[in-house]
């Protein structure tokens, strides 16, 4: 005890004059850096309240009861003060911070984004997800042909006026008119045949080729669909059933389909599907020749003699075949007038979709 | 096919009248559900009614007004009318037509009193566009000249006549069908009519009266051969002789022109007006002009010429293809009983022996070819006549008497309407018939029917949809069966286990198309209506699938646009000229029939299409982009096969900064993000020679073959930049260096995947070691990666170039190469001694097996 300094006992009236004086200095404080040092000046170990509790022990019992806690109650409310100081003085210290961090999210200068899927290719994907989703399979085949696989296992013999339907390029290879650039996505319908796996649900998205003058309504290079079905017992019924279904699929329940008679060598009844316009959704319209129905693609039975050429028995089996072009899906849906925009890859042009 | 309605009634009594647009509109329906395709309907005389003929009284100026002038014109009324015209074509005197007020224009344009420049105009003078009877609109229609207000009218003239009857315009439609190929029969207004009549239960009746002959027989005039029986089958001629040289009767001439012929005197008409009529095409001589007065059928001899009606120099009987390949041909022809060739059978007829003014005495010839010889000869010649557009589908072999009938009394009628002679046909017709053509029976399964259509038809519903059609259907056991009829086909046992009923269906000669029970089966279809045959859905029994390839090229696109590459779409048909200002010249694939030299080859390579594309952005200022395309390109094949065809993917690079590397980086993202094994490619800048067709257009010095393993042949691709030279040829050299990556993704499907399994990553810390080394140039980065990789052994976790530093400090010749490589154990915490360790050994191996240093 000898250490021990001796230390005065407050007066009465000196407690609470000195919590006045610390109150309104902490009040007057504006920086957590003189928070902290008045802190330690008014409640540390050398603050006048430390040396009053020490000085506790000199005192009779209820002087040194009713001091303590007198001296007690008065730091519990400089404490809370100086903590809700410190809170105000964060708050302001972190409003600073964030207030000289601003940025103006509208002046960023522009970095290169992602590219875009042409349009063809979107809509050839979402085609193909709705026949997924009808349980087919997707099949592909080679677009430089033979005219067996583009014309004769379809029911096209040399000379049939047919061939004379659709332009066709031929390569200057092997004998006259026995290779060419593939008209139709047809000839996958008799590479799938030939496969001999059925029943054969599927369907062959791909580019084709038809000699015609390029123009707003045509490009010699496009892309068409082709779907195929053979199974047991499938009817005339069973097509116009799957158009309406997979029409539906594309554009929506207010789409209606209907089935004329038309003529395809490869299919027997063959029919043209339209649908009800897009535009005008039946109304009639500029585009549909106000008819309120556009042509969307041709269709039919498979023709026995396609059957047979591959060696599948009519009898056995039966089956339908369906086609339409993905880029004249493309300009209906987009409005597009000139589909030479498709092979000019302008980016104006491509960042649209 | 343009088919006016009236002539449509001749056949069937149709209720619909022209002027009632919606129910020309209901038959055009009718038309369409039966295959028959309208793709438009004219309605001729419309917008004429108020329509009348005025003569202008005196023309007078309006104060103010420089376009328009006041006329006035005697329109039948008791006063002139007074019109404000603004038209300047016409005099006083001249008969013009007057749009009276309230009517009714073509296109709804109704016509109203109006003022303009405070004149009252009751009406509208009118041009012939106005009006629909003709394509001018520079003025008014101009129908006559008087040269005074009161001079006399020309006969037919009168001022107030409705001008419907002045230009003798008849209300009618005219509906333009397209004809598939498969129904020659509906090539002639009778067999459209026909169908028509079956769908709408009416009756259907073609009546041709025959001219009774007289005077001198045929077979003294004329005579008729066939030397080549295998293509022309029936060849029938008539003489007609005193025949006048008139005109049509009015009615014929109108048809013909709403048909869409034009009407050139009666000989010529006629035999158009049958053709259009019945569907058998016919050609009419004059016999004084028709050498040894015969006619004879035969091939052409090869190189043989004539000149046909077009006015045509044509070579015959022998083809030159687009690749200059001559070979001898089998052109038919007819001749004169000279052997002359006065014309191309079933396409032409020759100038020589053309009908003319002078003709009095005709031969009509109407014969029966093979088809397939009539369509090889018009594509050969380049020229399809209304003629050879029928047989080369087929015209009905039991049509040309009936046809030659038909001739005689328009001939007839002709002359009776000019007041001429009656033309005298000459008994006995000159026929050469050496093969007939029977008519074909197939046997049709009921049950088969319904099979294919979903239908539950009787077999009495078949046969009365098919009679009306001319498809004459009967109980099969009633039919005794010859051998080779029809298909091999048995009855079958339906579902309820009722024996089928199988029909033997006689098919009407004009359908040449119908040979097998399907074809009848559609027919059946066609006449019930598709739109009647009940929708079923038929689910597939399987589980979709895109397949491996479509799911592979999909994520392909995917990465690349995330890369930032937009998607372009190039022609597959290119220019020859482009193979060598990519680069090279190499063997291509060459279209025989090209449309023009600019799209005649195909690419064998996606760039130069690519490089096009760029072209055209960079011309629309927009140059720094990044383009792709996955398209198939093609390579000829030894031994005159199909071309080599394969799937590449091209990436253009053409961003600012793009390069060499910005290919490398595509690849190795490309890599990692389709699963490939990223450790297993290889660039190898050593290219071989020959050069690859792959790498085509690209800098020589910055480029690498990109292959599956160290020591593989197999090339995947290649990357680096595009050759400046090449730029400079497509006009872009602007675009500063331009990266560049082709892969084949046949190859890439193959290419070696990563292991699919899961490594472990570890939780404790991991330590860095960065070494830089001294390298010469003439060893690549990849062989000191691929030194510390195999030194710094299974610890390692990856090998960063950080930086490659040339300059003070370091030999010419060389360059100092910053590697990171960071070590990292699966079970504890490297120390110090093991990095250390590891640092060394790298160290070492580099430095002893390549020409490289640790740099101080």
């Amino acid at each position: 005890m000898s250490s021990m300094e001796h230390v005065a006992a407050p007066q009465p009236g000196e407690v609470e004059a000195f919590e006045t004086r610390a109150t309104e200095r902490v009040a007057s404080v504006d920086d957590l850096a003189s928070l902290d040092a008045l802190v330690a000046e008014l409640t540390g170990k050398r603050s006048p309240f430390a040396l009053w509790k020490r000085s506790l022990g000199g005192l009779a019992h209820d002087e040194r009861r009713a001091i303590g806690q007198e001296l007690n109650e008065a730091l519990a409310r400089v404490d809370a003060l100086v903590e809700s100081r410190r809170a105000l003085l964060a708050a302001v210290a972190r409003a600073a911070l964030v207030a000289a961090d601003r940025l103006d999210l509208t002046e960023v200068v522009a970095t290169p984004g992602a590219g875009h899927l042409h349009l063809v290719t979107q809509v050839r994907e979402e085609l193909e997800d709705v026949f997924v989703g009808m349980g087919y399979e997707i099949a592909d085949g080679p677009e430089a042909e033979t005219e067996w696989y583009n014309f004769t296992a379809l029911n096209v013999p040399r000379d049939h006026p047919a061939r004379s339907m659709q332009d066709s390029f031929y390569l200057a290879t092997g004998d006259r008119e026995s290779y060419l650039l593939r008209t139709q996505t047809s000839p996958v319908q008799v590479r799938l045949l030939e496969r001999g796996a059925l029943p054969l649900y599927a369907i062959a998205p791909g580019r084709v080729y038809r000699r015609d003058t390029a123009d707003a309504r045509h490009l010699p290079v496009f892309h068409q669909i082709e779907g195929i079905v053979v199974d047991r017992g499938v009817t005339f019924g069973d097509l116009a059933g799957t158009v309406e279904t997979f029409v539906m699929a594309i554009f929506g329940t207010g789409i209606a389909t209907r089935l004329r008679p038309a003529y395809f060598p490869f299919t027997e009844p063959s029919a043209e599907f339209e649908i009800t316009c897009t535009i005008c959704t039946g109304a009639g319209c500029r585009t549909c020749g106000q008819t309120g129905w556009i042509e969307l693609g041709g269709c039919g039975l498979i023709h026995p003699a396609v059957l047979e050429a591959s060696g599948v028995d009519p009898e056995q089996w039966s089956g339908f075949a369906f086609g339409f072009g993905i880029d004249r899906l493309a300009i209906m849906r987009h409005e597009i007038d000139d589909i030479r925009s498709f092979v000019e890859n302008d980016v104006r042009f491509l960042t649209q979709f | 096919m343009r088919v006016p309605l009236s002539w449509l009634q001749e056949f069937v009594p149709l209720a619909t009248v022209p002027r009632d647009h919606e129910g020309v509109r209901d038959l055009g329906r009718v038309l369409d559900s039966l295959g028959l395709v309208v793709e438009g309907i004219e309605h001729v005389g419309d917008g004429l009614d108020e329509v009348v003929l005025a003569r202008v009284l005196e023309i007078r100026a309006i104060k103010g007004a420089e376009r328009i002038r006041q006329v006035l014109v005697d329109a039948g009324g008791p006063e002139p009318a007074e019109i404000v015209c603004g038209a300047t074509n016409f005099a006083v005197g001249d008969v013009v037509p007057l749009a009276k007020v309230g009517a009714e224009l073509p296109g709804r344009f109704v016509i109203g009193r109006r003022t303009l420049r405070g004149v009252v105009s009751d009406g509208m003078l009118c041009s012939a566009r106005e009006l629909g009877v003709g394509g001018d609109e520079s003025g008014l229609l101009v129908l006559a000249s008087t040269g005074s207000p009161d001079g006399p009218l020309p006969a037919g003239v009168e001022a107030g006549m409705p001008l419907a009857e002045h230009l003798g315009i008849v209300p009618d439609a005219v509906f333009d069908i397209a004809v598939e190929p498969n129904r020659p029969d509906c090539l002639c207004v009778t067999g459209i009519a026909r169908d028509v009549a079956a769908r709408l239960k009416l009756p259907f009746v073609v009546e041709v009266p025959a001219v009774a002959p007289s005077g001198a027989p045929a077979s003294g005039l004329a005579s008729v051969a066939i030397d080549a029986p295998e293509a022309c089958h029936h060849l029938l001629a008539r003489v007609v002789t005193g025949v006048a040289a008139v005109a049509s009767p009015p009615e014929v001439a109108r048809r013909l022109i709403l048909a869409g012929m034009r009407p050139i005197g009666a000989v010529v008409d006629a035999s158009n007006y049958v053709m259009l009529e019945l569907g058998q095409p016919s050609h009419p001589y004059d016999l004084e002009r028709l050498g040894g007065h015969g006619l004879a059928v035969r091939y052409a001899r090869p190189g043989e010429r004539l000149v046909t009606l077009d006015g045509v120099d044509r070579v015959l009987g022998r083809h030159t293809d687009a690749l200059g390949r001559t070979t001898d041909v089998e052109d038919l022809v007819i001749c004169d009983a000279n052997g002359v060739a006065i014309g191309l059978a079933g396409v032409m007829g020759g100038a020589a022996t053309e009908i003319g003014d002078s003709t009095t005495r005709v031969v009509i010839e109407l014969a029966q070819f093979a088809p397939v010889v009539v369509a090889r000869t018009a594509k050969r010649q380049g020229v399809r006549s209304e003629a050879s557009a029928r047989f080369e589908r087929g015209v009905d072999p039991e049509g040309l008497t009936r046809a030659a009938d038909r001739f005689c009394a328009l001939l007839a009628a002709a002359a009776a309407h000019g007041g001429a002679r009656a033309p005298v046909v000459a008994p006995g017709d000159l026929d050469a018939h050496p093969v007939s053509t029977p008519r074909r029976h197939v046997r049709v399964r009921v049950g088969r029917v319904n099979a294919l259509l979903g239908t539950t038809l009787g077999a009495d519903e078949v046969e009365a949809l098919l009679a009306p059609i001319g498809f004459l259907a009967r109980r099969a056991e009633d039919v005794p069966r010859s051998d080779g009829e029809g298909d091999a086909i048995s009855p079958r046992q339906d579902g309820t286990g009722q024996q089928d009923v199988v029909l033997d269906v006689e098919v009407p000669s004009f359908r040449p198309d119908a040979e097998r029970e399907v074809d009848v089966v559609e027919e059946v279809a066609r006449h019930v209506g598709y739109e009647r045959i009940a929708a079923t859905p038929r689910r597939s029994p399987f589980v979709g699938t895109l397949g491996a390839r479509t799911v592979r090229r999909r994520r392909l696109r995917r990465v690349l646009t995330g890369l930032g590459a937009h998607e372009a779409w190039t022609s597959s048909i290119v220019d020859p000229s482009l193979v060598g200002r990519a680069g090279a010249q190499h063997p291509v694939v060459a279209i025989a029939n090209p449309m023009v030299h600019e799209e005649s080859v195909l690419r064998a390579h996606l760039l130069p299409g690519l490089l096009g594309a760029l072209r055209h952005n960079v011309a629309h200022r927009n140059p720094a982009l990044r383009l792709f395309e996955i398209g198939r390109v093609f390579v000829p094949m030894e031994g005159d096969g199909l071309p080599g065809e394969s799937e590449h993917v091209g990436v253009l690079l053409a961003r600012d900064g793009d390069d060499a590397a910005s290919a490398v980086h595509v690849l190795g993202v490309v890599a990692e993000q389709m699963g490939l094994d990223r450790e297993a490619l290889v660039l190898d800048q050593e290219v071989p020679v020959p050069e690859p067709l792959v790498v085509l257009g690209t800098h020589p010095s910055r480029r690498a073959l990109v292959r599956a393993g160290a020591g593989t042949s197999e090339v995947l691709g290649v990357l680096g930049e595009v050759d400046p030279r090449v730029l400079e040829e497509f006009g872009i050299a602007g675009c500063g260096r331009v990266g560049w990556l082709v892969l084949d993704l046949g190859a890439l499907d193959e290419a070696p995947a990563r292991d699919r399994r899961a490594r472990p990553v570890s939780r404790f810390p991991s330590s860095d070691v960065d070494l830089s080394f001294v390298l010469d140039d003439a060893t690549p980065a990849a062989a000191l990666e691929s030194a510390l990789r195999t030194s710094a052994g299974e610890l390692c976790e990856s090998v960063r170039l950080l930086e490659s530093y040339r300059g003070p400090g370091i030999p010419s010749g060389g360059r100092s190469l910053t590697y990171r490589l960071r070590f990292c154990a699966p079970d504890r915490t490297l120390t110090d001694a093991d990095v250390a360790g590891l640092r060394a050994a790298c160290i070492a191996a580099v430095e002893s097996g390549l020409p490289a240093t640790l740099r101080g």
